[in-house]
């Protein structure tokens, strides 16, 4: 597997070797190029032949070429990309509301990159307050508020050696006007510090031991859109009401009982947080123990374990975190006095 | 252009290392697809201003038999640089070696023993030597040109 003199094409060959070979053949360790980078900027690549020929007397002679060096120049190349499975869910009038980039050295020397954001650039329902850049400083691909690394431009611009990924959080605010199912779309923008144009751009000097800097396909400048959604959503409620008369029929005489069904529509998206019904009972009636029910399940009137309960004064039943879409029908009887 | 001016610079000398009656240079010039003429994108080899990872580069090699005699028994041997991949060559009288020179051969009919000690077809980015050797003698006062093509790893 190794071949004199062919030390950059043997690391090729054991690149899928362990790493703990690789750690091993230090030599090895020093010079595998980057997979997608390419070959580290600055670096020499020479080339000499040789050539044998019969002389007339016999034997050979043996002649070599001139060496031709060049050095490879620094390919600025730089990609962002938004981390957010979907939409980031949020409501109106939020803070601190959080999108996932990442941003990828592309190129094939270390370079600092300069990052930025746009929040009015169209193709949304409301343009985002962004509050801050934060650097995920502590490499676990959360935001963590307080621990993580606030950007400031010029300052903490991050380093990335050739291939090399960090991941950025972006912080907004949602206006107070969103309305359920508005989007709102902030890019994050990433430009590589020692400079970025149309591909091909030269920056002579500027790259990695002084070698030419040009930019690549990128332009030395990535952008990715990450969004928000506004999940907005709202209740309705139908009551309606049922008589049993103490003698059939349906008059409201005293002695009769009342059904009375409370049916709640949760609409919009999102979901609407510890959403409770309660329905005091009407003056001139008493409350039938043990007859709240839950799409038509029993629920007991102390105040425990199941949703429901007879305060005294009014039926309770909590219905927990409510998605939208959802309805509940619940029930419970009084008895004209 | 700087580079070029390197390049240059280290041309200059080609003829001192020459012994002999045979002179050997090499040189290395960039391909480039650019719109022709007739406005089809015609490819086109210059020297090397800008080098980056994916740059087509081809070396050329010159020879000349400058004695007045013909030179028999003409091999030439180039081995493939350090971070470039060999990507072929218009000689076909040309062979090459996967593994450093110790074997040889038309590409398809070469190997490679991978790690488990199993063995594959030989690829182009695996050649590490290419080598041309001479079935006629160079005859007296003529030259040529060899190439082979390699990509910027």
């Amino acid at each position: 597997m190794l071949y004199p003199g062919r030390k950059a094409k043997s690391s090729v060959l054991c690149r899928n070797a362990s790493f703990a070979a690789m750690a091993a053949a230090s030599s090895f360790a020093l010079a595998g190029p980057a997979d997608a980078a390419g070959t580290p900027a600055g670096t020499s690549i020479s080339n000499v032949a040789t050539a044998t020929y019969d002389l007339p007397g016999g034997g050979q002679d043996e002649i070599v070429s001139n060496t031709v060096v060049m050095k490879v120049d620094e390919l600025l190349d730089v990609s962002v990309a938004w981390g957010d499975p979907a939409d980031v869910a949020t409501s109106a009038g939020r803070t601190g509301q959080v999108l996932k980039f990442s941003v990828t050295n592309g190129g094939n020397g270390p370079e600092a990159f300069t990052l930025g954001t746009i929040a009015n650039g169209g193709g949304d329902d409301f343009d985002p307050g962004v509050t801050s850049i934060v650097l995920d400083s502590n490499n676990n691909g959360a935001y963590d508020a307080g621990v993580d690394t606030a950007y400031v431009a010029g300052s903490n611009d991050p380093l990335l050696q050739p291939d090399q990924s960090i991941t950025v959080f972006v912080l907004a605010s949602i206006p107070g006007t969103a309305a359920d199912g508005n989007r709102g779309r902030v890019d994050l923008t990433a430009v590589a510090a020692t400079g970025s144009g149309a591909p091909g751009t030269s920056f002579a000097g500027k790259g990695e031991g002084g070698v030419d800097a040009i930019a690549g396909a990128t332009g030395a400048d990535g952008e990715d859109d990450g969004y928000y959604k506004v999940a907005r959503a709202s209740v309705s409620f139908v009551k309606s009401a049922s008589v049993a008369g103490p003698f059939g029929g349906s008059s409201s005489a005293p002695g009769a009982i009342v059904t009375y069904t409370l049916a709640a529509t949760v609409t919009g998206s999102g979901s609407l947080a510890n959403l409770r019904v309660s329905d005091p009972v009407p003056a001139g009636t008493t409350y039938v123990a043990g007859t709240i029910t839950l799409d038509g399940a029993a629920l007991t009137d102390a105040a425990d374990a199941d949703a429901g309960r007879f305060t005294g004064s009014a039926i309770a039943v909590a219905l927990g975190n409510a998605p939208a879409g959802a309805s509940y029908t619940v029930t419970f009887k009084v008895k004209i006095d | 252009m700087k580079i070029l001016l390197a390049l240059l610079a280290l041309l200059a000398p080609a003829a001192a290392f020459a012994a002999g009656d045979v002179s050997l240079s090499s040189k290395v010039l960039v391909e480039h697809v650019k719109p022709g003429p007739d406005g089809k994108p015609v490819t086109v080899r210059e020297a090397p201003t800008v080098v980056t990872p994916g740059e087509k580069l081809v070396f050329v090699l010159s020879y000349k038999n400058q004695g007045a005699a013909p030179a028999t028994g003409f091999t030439l041997t180039n081995p493939i640089p350090d971070s470039v991949a060999f990507a072929g060559t218009e000689d076909k009288d040309a062979v090459v070696s996967v593994d450093g020179g110790k074997s040889w051969g038309a590409l398809a009919a070469l190997k490679v023993v991978q790690a488990d000690g199993t063995s594959r077809p030989a690829t182009a980015t695996d050649v590490t030597h290419i080598r041309w050797s001479f079935a006629k003698p160079i005859a007296a006062g003529t030259g040529g040109e060899l190439s082979f093509r390699a990509t910027v790893e």
